[in-house]
């Protein structure tokens, strides 16, 4: 298999690489690491006129905090996130998540940003960043633009960015208080794509829950927040019955489809489980923060 | 397009389309055929090259994202007329059967060994996830790899005799 033929270019600048998008818009695809764009070109699902590959920019691969949040550059491999030993302890959840993701080879490929961006409702960065409450900055000849994630995904590989928008950074914000996250990923088979996943993050103010994030992988047309089982955790105790009641209300927001996989009563009842088993892990974390 | 990259040591050049897989470009350019292409779909890892010293599927690789980097195929592992250290453990430990997925496993052992000189069965087994063995010989895929990482020590360490087992071979 190989892809249609397309044109090709390599900018060295971001300058360059966004007035050769305003010019081209629909026609160009932009490129960072490739692994979920390459397997879409080979089968031709995608054929654009041209692939503008971003993967030369300079300073787009840095993963630091600054003034509050968490800042991961769109060029940042998975395996930069699995290797960085900072993120173990500063947001455990993308530790969890990146070893859920592919295999070894294509995490030293992809990259974060490149994966949100394709927007595969099955695609597992999608979720955290919805659990996170993340937001992606796009850069345009126009200016900057900062996209909260909540909202960005519009319908399978289909965001709300514009034809001539780069994204060059995700932004996560750093939680005020303890806080602890999770994901759980049921597959068939190690890299294969989620039959169901979840993820999950928490922040503690006292004995009650401040802030509750959770995102459902694999279970609609695009990764899907959790909202009203959201706010059923926010500003209460995190007893069972709270928790319980957020999984039933998570399982309920989640409009999976019967496939190979498995059927649709099945994977609702995935999501629930998940939802249980990763606030009792993110709790967890939470504590031991604050201990 | 012209493209260039160093492969195995050489530098090698070629004038390609933009859609020429970097798995084509080494078999059908360079006539290398050591790369094998299994699945075409990044499911097997029977593709494995490094690029920069890093494991990646050339089958989900453009030649042209490559250009100007350090590629090396199995047909680089060998050091002259002896077998690489991770050769002798595959050797040894009969670490393959039909050997089609054999040059993406070596690749992958060599890169591990080079970055955790002493890996566990389970970092070993993270390690090849990614690379499908249809005749299902893992059991000794790991013990090939963990053979191959005791001669990487031994040879790295102070002369003594154990360096002369590095040797290997017949």
């Amino acid at each position: 298999m190989f892809p249609a033929a397309f044109d090709y270019a390599a900018p060295a600048t971001l300058v360059e690489a966004l007035a050769l998008l305003k010019q081209r818009g629909d026609d160009a695809k932009i490129m960072a690491g490739g692994q979920s764009l390459i397997p879409m070109l080979k089968l031709r699902f995608a054929q654009p006129a041209l692939v503008i590959d971003i993967g030369r920019l300079p300073a787009m691969n840095g993963i630091a905090r600054h003034n509050g949040h968490l800042s991961i550059g769109a060029l940042a491999r998975h395996v930069d996130i699995e290797r960085n030993a900072d993120l173990a302890w500063l947001c455990p959840i993308l530790v969890d998540t990146v070893h859920w993701i592919s295999d070894p080879l294509v995490r030293n490929r992809g990259t974060m940003a490149g994966s949100v961006c394709h927007a595969d409702p099955s695609g597992d960065w999608g979720s955290v960043m919805l659990a996170l409450d993340a937001s992606l900055i796009a850069r345009s000849e126009s200016g900057e633009r900062v996209i909260p994630a909540d909202g960005f995904f519009q319908g399978p590989f289909t965001t709300t960015l514009r034809p001539d928008e780069i994204v060059t950074e995700i932004r996560i914000p750093m939680p005020k208080g303890p806080a602890g996250g999770a994901y759980n990923k049921l597959e068939r088979k190690v890299g294969d794509f989620a039959t169901v996943a979840v993820a999950v993050h928490v922040e503690l103010s006292g004995s009650k829950i401040a802030k509750a994030g959770i995102g459902l992988t694999a279970v609609g047309p695009t990764n899907i927040k959790a909202t009203a089982a959201e706010k059923a955790l926010v500003g209460h105790e995190p007893t069972d019955e709270v928790i319980v009641e957020a999984a039933r209300l998570a399982a309920e927001a989640a409009e999976p489809k019967d496939d190979i996989r498995g059927t649709a009563a099945y994977k609702k009842d995935i999501v629930r489980v998940y939802v249980l088993r990763g606030l009792r892990t993110a709790l967890g974390r939470a504590r031991e923060v604050k201990a | 397009m012209k493209v260039s990259m160093r492969v195995n040591g050489a530098e090698k050049s070629g004038d390609i389309e933009p859609r020429v897989l970097l798995v084509d470009f080494i078999r059908t350019n360079l006539g290398m055929t050591g790369t094998h292409v299994g699945c075409d779909t990044s499911s097997c890892g029977a593709c494995t090259v490094l690029v920069n010293g890093d494991p990646v599927k050339s089958c989900t690789l453009l030649a042209v994202q490559v250009d100007g980097s350090e590629v090396k195929t199995i047909e680089g592992i060998a050091q002259g007329a002896a077998l690489a250290p991770i050769q002798v453990g595959f050797h040894e430990e009969h670490g393959l059967q039909c050997g089609f997925c054999t040059p993406g496993m070596m690749l992958i052992g060599e890169e591990l060994i080079s970055r955790i000189p002493n890996p566990t069965d389970e970092q070993i087994r993270w390690a090849i996830s990614g690379n499908i063995c249809r005749c299902t010989g893992y059991m000794n895929i790991v013990k090939a790899v963990q053979h191959a990482a005791k001669l990487t020590a031994a040879a790295k360490a102070p002369a003594g005799k154990e360096a002369a087992m590095a040797g290997g071979g017949e």
